[in-house]
């Protein structure tokens, strides 16, 4: 189970005027089971593949995907330190981290990492995943450094 | 140039840009409309004569989409194409032109591009985002648009991930924009001409690490056109033609969070394709016009074509290969770094690489130029073309 933790808590980084997803029909599953504490990718029956955005279709083969939960672990594959955003809210965060997180189980995704001394952040760093429910059954993904103190800083 | 393939052989015959790199008293429509006035009088072809029309658009609310800027210039076209792969639609619009031509959907074909960004929108393409505060966002990007990326975070990750797999330096990036400044300094029509040293790129503010300001490209207006015809209609013209050898185009992505492997891009699947259509080996290129809309575009792009091994490109790029009098002159034009880039930068690599085959550079004239390449990246080094012209017939 994921940390779900509310978007008031102490522990969330700044959310407000974010831009936030416009549901639909298969992205509505990801949103909702984050917010119960369930980080969810897809997989393949057929062919295996695993897949992150989730979509309406297998990208390898075209076949229909099951979902599949991720444990929230997963390492930094690649990422930048943002110091130039005009448009708000992120205007007033600069400097924070964009990353690629690459799951345990092999899809990648897009987050900030918090929590932590920029600085500290680097290729391979192993991170884990909590989730701020922004508003009422819509959990949105963020990732900090594994196993550790929170560290000041990041966002 | 007597068989029925050959004298269908696509070139391209006259090339315009409008006015660069400011230029307040344009809007996008009147930058495409110079720019097709200074391409037919390059050329001396009529207007009635184009019988096929391609735009990829770009400004404010459709006012330059393809069907409007056909009614707008009255082209009477038979065959149209808008397709929109971002900056690098030109070379696929050479890909599509050519074998266009070649089948004879149409024997002429026209074209444009134009924007007032610098004027009317200001320098924030690269570092304003994409959504507006509290904005809902479908599709893919509703998966990244929550945690503030940027254009530049996306080229900045590709370097960072560059960076760590085959050890590339902060300076090595650097000498890209500095072979690109040395060449804007030639050009009066560049956006910035002072002089930039490697010093200078590695310690400009970053924006997003590991690029810093100087690695990222200008923003500026200006507008260009491309007129191609038969290499048969193309005999009795103002000027010789420049033979189109090769071309091609792949895509690996869209979104860069999709981006599997972050330091290749597809140049590698459409830069040796079209290198093979034109019978030529990276070493038989004279310069190389590759869209610089950050440092890290052009030394990935490099490697993709097969300049040097992937992970080289960073020694590749050193002791001034990429200046004027080096094996392999860089955007003698100025480039995107320097010089012009008003959102969509590919018509300008294929206007310059022409300059260069015609031997109409001045003080940045390649010598004996004989092939240049361009190689247009769209998106978030997504969507890559790449085209082979050559000066002499294929
Ligand atoms: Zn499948």
């Amino acid at each position: 189970m994921i940390e779900v933790i509310g978007r008031d808590d102490p522990g969330a980084p700044p959310l407000e005027g974010r831009p936030l997803p416009d549901v639909d029909n298969v992205s509505a599953v990801y949103w909702a089971a984050a917010a119960s504490g369930e980080l969810l990718f897809q997989e393949c029956p057929s062919c295996g593949h695993r897949q992150f955005y989730p979509r309406a279709m297998c990208a390898a083969c075209g076949g229909t995907t099951d979902w599949r939960q991720a444990s929230g672990r997963g390492t930094v594959h690649t990422y930048t330190v943002i110091r130039q955003n005009w448009a708000m809210p992120f205007r007033e965060l600069q400097p924070y981290v964009v990353a690629m997180i690459e799951l345990e189980e092999g899809p990648r995704m897009m987050t900030n990492v918090t929590d932590v001394e920029i600085d500290h952040v680097h290729i391979g760093m192993p991170v884990e995943c909590y989730v701020v429910e922004v508003e009422p059954g819509l959990g949105l993904p963020f990732w900090r450094p594994a196993g550790r103190e929170r560290e000041p800083g990041g966002m | 140039m007597t068989s029925a393939s050959s004298r269908r052989s696509p070139v391209i015959v006259g090339t315009g840009l409008s006015d660069h790199p400011v230029a307040p008293d344009l809007d996008a429509v009147q930058h495409h409309v110079l720019a097709m006035q200074r391409a037919l009088a390059d050329c001396g072809i009529d207007k009635r004569e184009i019988d096929g029309y391609m735009c990829a658009g770009g400004g404010p609310s459709g006012v330059d989409s393809a069907v409007n800027m056909a009614e707008y210039l009255q082209i009477d076209h038979r065959w149209i194409d808008s397709t929109m792969t971002g900056g690098s639609a030109f070379e696929f619009y050479v890909q599509h032109a050519s074998a266009a031509i070649r089948d004879g959907h149409c024997d002429t074909v026209l074209i444009t591009y134009g924007s007032d960004l610098l004027s009317k929108q200001g320098r924030m393409l690269g570092t304003r985002g994409f959504q507006g505060s509290g904005e809902r966002i479908p599709g893919p990007l509703q998966y990244e648009s929550p945690y503030g990326n940027v254009l530049v975070g996306a080229y900045a990750m590709a370097a960072r991930r560059h960076m760590h797999e085959f050890g590339t330096t902060s300076e090595q990036l650097a000498e890209i924009a500095v072979a690109v400044r040395s060449h804007a300094q030639l050009n009066p029509g560049a956006r910035y001409r002072s002089p930039l040293s490697v010093d200078d790129v590695v310690n400009s503010r970053m924006i997003a690490d590991p690029l810093h300001m100087y690695d990222c490209c200008a923003i500026t207006d200006g507008g260009g056109a491309i007129i191609l015809t038969t290499a048969e209609r193309a005999r009795d013209l103002r000027k010789p033609p420049v033979h189109v050898l090769g071309s091609a185009g792949a895509q690996t992505h869209w979104n860069i969070s999709q981006m599997g492997d972050y330091t290749r891009s597809a140049a590698a699947t459409s830069g040796p394709a079209a290198l093979a259509q034109a019978g030529v080996k990276p070493a038989d290129i004279d310069t190389v016009q590759i869209y610089d809309s950050f440092t890290i575009t052009v030394l990935m792009i490099l490697e993709d074509l097969g300049f040097c091994l992937k992970g080289e490109g960073g020694s590749f790029v050193e002791d001034g290969r990429l200046r004027l009098g080096g094996d392999l002159p860089l955007n003698t034009d100025g480039g995107g770094l320097s010089a012009v880039h008003p959102g969509m930068r590919g018509i300008f690599l294929l206007i310059e690489a022409t300059r260069q085959l015609r031997g109409e550079a001045g003080e940045a004239q390649v010598p004996n130029c004989e092939i240049a390449a361009a190689v247009g990246s769209g998106g978030w080094l997504s969507c890559i073309g790449a085209v082979v012209l050559g000066k002499e017939s294929p």
